[in-house]
């Protein structure tokens, strides 16, 4: 399922649209369906609730990178790992003013 | 704008890039499933929109980017980052698709069929980035 949606993103021009795969729920299929199989419903819907948050921080990390890249030409490798903890930051920044002691 | 599809770009990814990407992939799924054993489904959550590939997938355009010009002995000059810019442009637009998403995903599976859920919450990721895609590509900006 990742492969076949970084695939995608391989082979689709332009590369602004191809981009729309790099944030494609691929991760998120595989484990919801494991999470459903193995716990129920019930917990993958919670999981999914939290996903908003870390979803959110992904579009935060988009672009922050997009905005290096244009702005200081940074290399790819620089900015995508370095903004990782703007992702972390913002994730869990949501998940404790929102989440946090919610079942 | 039209959207293209090359499949002469595959010849440019070797074996062990794409296996890159299905092991990280893969990690982060099983990272995912340990976090939310040990922590509990509300943080495992989080990580479901780990931006897990996208940091693999960057690199490689830098890469292609700067091969092909060298190849064509052309100077690289900035290329590789404004390709890299772009597919950060094109993930920031599909991680609006990917919070409707979770949201669809979080409010409906509790009463609905797993793969109904999960196929119409993928469909809507579709629609909802490539509208917004369509919208700023229409209007000429970059984002």
């Amino acid at each position: 399922m990742v492969s076949g949606f970084a695939l995608l993103g391989d082979v689709i021009k332009p590369k602004r649209f191809a981009g729309l795969f790099g944030a494609a729920p691929s991760v998120a299929l595989a484990s919801l369906l494991l999470a459903v199989k193995t716990q129920g419903r019930i917990y993958a819907a919670i999981e999914a609730r939290s996903m908003v948050a870390g979803a959110i921080a992904f579009f935060v990390y988009a672009y922050s990178v997009y905005w290096v890249s244009i702005r200081y030409r940074a290399t790819a490798l620089m900015a995508t790992l370095s903004h990782i903890s703007i992702w972390l930051v913002v994730a869990f920044g949501i998940w404790l003013a929102w989440l946090k002691g919610r079942i | 704008m039209k959207v293209k599809v090359n499949l002469s770009v595959l010849k440019e990814t070797k074996w062990y890039e794409h296996a890159g990407r299905f092991v990280i992939g893969g990690g982060i799924t099983v990272f995912a499933g340990i976090i939310a054993k040990k922590f509990g489904p509300t943080v495992g959550g989080l990580f479901l929109a780990f931006p897990a590939i996208f940091p693999a997938s960057a690199t490689l355009i830098e890469k292609h980017e700067k091969e092909k010009k060298e190849k064509a002995s052309v100077d690289p000059g900035f290329r590789g980052q404004i390709a890299v810019a772009l597919d950060a442009a094109g993930a920031t637009m599909g991680a609006l698709g990917l919070i409707v998403f979770a949201t669809l995903t979080w409010l409906l599976l509790p009463a609905h069929e797993t793969w109904t859920v999960l196929s119409g919450s993928t469909i809507a990721w579709f629609i909802v980035s490539v509208a917004i895609w369509r919208i700023v590509a229409g209007s000429g900006r970059s984002w």
